[in-house]
């Protein structure tokens, strides 16, 4: 056997091929992390270090950045603090050393909860209309479908932004700036339209008999529906609600303008974050660490959905 | 079971005319084939059966009742695809007793149900398997378990062996006519392939451009074709057409080909001079050195114990089937003689045969 030369595949990639793509990929993920693990670590430095030069890569450890996030505080005089009784918690205690002392919670919270709420509440709703939407551009014979597939797709020509300022007037007109509401309505609006065409092209590969065959044996089509296209459809839902829940998450412009106070979305709160003397950078990066979380949960738990549902009826099984 | 009548049933499309006034009668336990070229409407008249396409008018009984506009879930069928349509998340034995779960049937019911099917299908070591791994044939008769196991009033299979390679389709043949056999389910099968349909049918249903061209048993399909383009799209090789222009009388059996005259069955209606075509089955052609139509081999296919001939003659390209031990060689000019009493005789213009001696008794389409 010492005679043959090996054969080498023509797919599979050899092993320097593999090597020198595993370190881009490394280099890339490098790069792309690096800003974030720096927000992680600034959430807990303290005031001082966080803003140093030259910049501190390893500072003592504190959590003053999230004490900061989520309480109001006021500075006192040391003969006020003398009379204080001893502090009752950890958090107490770390803003004492400061001189200040903690009288009441921070608006993050809420801020926080009305972007999960805006979030996932448009993500569900754009996912909920795009589905029946697709599934009847899908399988019903629609006058002027395909008009009306562009005139959906239309509304994402010009970046949503352009029309700011008649949403604006109008939200202000409608009672519905500066609430959950109009939030939700306004990023749904944004959304239905990327769900609707991704989700037509999820529904166009599952074949019309499997519902046709469930009527036959007695399911209406509305049962149909559920239980025999909604399974199948499930990796393009997953994978459209992730797109949309990125956007919404994120979404900053409108956010900024439409919000102000009640319904205002952890992404203009966080970088306004004052503290004595300017920014409190400690509690900005320790909102944005936490406003990174919900995200990478829900997409960790559909990660698998995402790759397939991006890669979907690209290959004809 | 129960007998299917369709009458004057029509179906557009925007401005597609899919199936124009079909009216047919399928009776109790028969096994009907539709049969026809892609697009000629013989699927679209099935999923109006079904009731999964309303008619745009036109009517459908199904064992007396009209169910012309009832769901598809109250019309008591089943319906076999062509991609069989089998629920990917469910294993074997949940696909075979969907249908009894859709409609409530009891637990242990739908467990003695299921397992007598697999019985009649010889699938029981498959019941817990997952549907995924399964071959096409098995997928199949997972398939048609499904079918069969609500025991309705009658099966609508839509091209339900295309999709399986040659030899499973064969050997699937054999089970569904046995099946059917067994059952004695009426039976409506949609199909392109002619030797499918002259398998199993016990009448079929030829169509084109969404009208019925012919409705027959297979035989009278195949001995005496109501038109031209049934002669034509079935039998492998189809039959030959000879133009030639002539006229009929009553009564009259010669005609002329190529200034050669030709016997055929005696004819029974008249038809004034017209350009008309002679149909010959290719079986139907012996050679002759002296006489008959002349023309020159270009070719022979062996194919055993017979052989495909084709011959250049005048009026046109000539498929004979000989047996295999004729010699013949490419370039031999020779005379073809027809037999006489099996000839169809066609007008040109209506593509519709002349009503001959041959034709007596039979049904047009």
């Amino acid at each position: 056997m010492s005679g043959l030369t090996q054969a080498h595949s023509v797919v599979a990639p050899s092993t320097a091929s593999r090597r020198i793509s595993g370190a881009i990929v490394i280099v890339y993920a490098i790069i792309t992390m690096l800003p974030l693990l720096w927000i992680f670590a600034t959430g807990f430095k303290s005031q001082s270090d966080a803003i140093a030069y030259p910049p501190k890569v390893f500072a003592d450890p504190s959590l003053q950045g999230y004490v900061n996030l989520f309480t109001t505080r006021s500075r006192q005089t040391p003969e006020y603090m003398a009379s204080l009784p001893p502090p009752e918690t950890w958090y107490d205690e770390l803003v004492r050393k400061q001189n200040m002392v903690i009288v009441g919670p921070s608006k993050f919270g809420a801020r926080f909860m009305n972007s999960l709420i805006i979030g996932f509440g448009s993500t569900f709703l754009a996912v909920f209309l795009g589905t029946l939407a697709a599934y009847a551009f899908s399988r019903f014979r629609i006058p002027l479908a395909d008009d009306l597939m562009f005139f959906i797709l239309s509304t994402r020509m010009m970046p949503p932004i352009a029309v700011a300022i008649p949403i604006y007037l109008m939200y202000r007109e409608l009672g519905l700036s500066d609430t959950r509401l109009g939030m939700i309505i306004l990023y749904t609006a944004v959304n239905v339209s990327l769900a609707v065409w991704l989700l037509k092209g999820f529904i166009d590969e599952i074949p019309r008999e499997y519902e046709e065959a469930a009527m036959i044996d007695g399911y209406t089509r509305l049962q149909a529906f559920r239980k025999v296209v909604l399974p199948q459809a499930a990796t393009g839902i997953a994978a459209t609600a992730i797109f949309c829940l990125i956007f919404a998450w994120n979404e900053y412009a409108f956010a900024v303008l439409l919000t102000s106070g009640e319904a205002q979305t952890a992404p203009p709160f966080i970088p306004i974050i004052i503290g004595e003397g300017g920014m409190d950078w400690p509690a900005v990066a320790a909102g944005t660490t936490l406003f990174l979380i919900p995200i990478v949960v829900f997409t960790v738990l559909l990660r698998k959905h995402l790759l397939r549902g991006i890669t979907f009826g690209a290959v004809r099984k | 079971m129960a007998e299917i009548r369709v009458e004057h049933l029509h179906k557009t499309f925007g401005t597609f005319t899919a199936v124009k006034d079909s009216s047919f009668t399928v009776h109790d336990g028969e096994f009907f084939v539709m049969l026809g070229p892609s697009g000629c409407g013989k699927t679209t008249t099935l999923r109006m059966i079904a009731g999964l396409e309303l008619p745009t008018s036109g009517q459908i009984l199904l064992g007396g009742e009209d169910v012309t506009f009832k769901r598809a879930a109250d019309r008591d069928i089943a319906f076999v695809f062509q991609l069989f349509a089998l629920y990917p998340h469910m294993s074997v034995r949940q696909n075979i007793g969907f249908p009894l779960k859709c409609v409530g049937t009891p637990k242990a019911e739908i467990k003695r149900r299921v397992e007598e099917t697999a019985r009649i299908l010889r699938i029981t070591p498959l019941l817990d398997k997952s549907v995924s791994g399964l071959s096409g044939g098995d997928r199949q008769r997972v398939a048609l378990g499904r079918s069969i196991v609500r025991e309705p009033m009658c099966f609508l299979m839509d091209e339900p062996l295309g999709a399986l390679d040659s030899e499973f389709r064969t050997l699937m043949c054999h089970e569904l006519r046995s099946l059917h056999d067994r059952l004695k389910a009426t039976t409506v099968y949609v199909t392109h392939d002619q030797l499918e349909a002259m398998a199993m049918a016990d009448k079929i249903a030829v169509m084109n451009h969404g009208v019925i061209e012919q409705f027959a048993t297979p035989q009278e399909i195949y001995d005496h074709p109501a038109t031209m383009f049934v002669a034509d799209f079935i039998g492998s090789p189809s039959m030959n057409f000879l133009a030639f222009r002539g006229a009929l009388a009553p009564g009259q059996q010669a005609v002329t080909v190529d200034g050669v005259e030709v016997a055929v069955p005696a004819a029974r209606e008249a038809r004034a001079e017209a350009d008309l075509v002679l149909g010959v089955r290719p079986e139907h052609i012996r050679f002759v050195s002296d006489g008959g139509v002349r023309g020159e081999v270009f070719g022979a296919e062996y194919l055993g114990t017979t052989q495909i001939v084709t011959v250049r003659t005048a009026g046109g390209t000539v498929k004979a089937r000989v047996p295999a031990t004729v010699p013949v060689a490419t370039g031999d000019r020779l005379g073809l003689a027809f037999n006489g009493a099996r000839l169809s005789v066609f007008g040109k213009e209506d593509g519709r045969a002349v009503r001959t001696a041959l034709y007596e008794g039979a049904a047009h389409g």
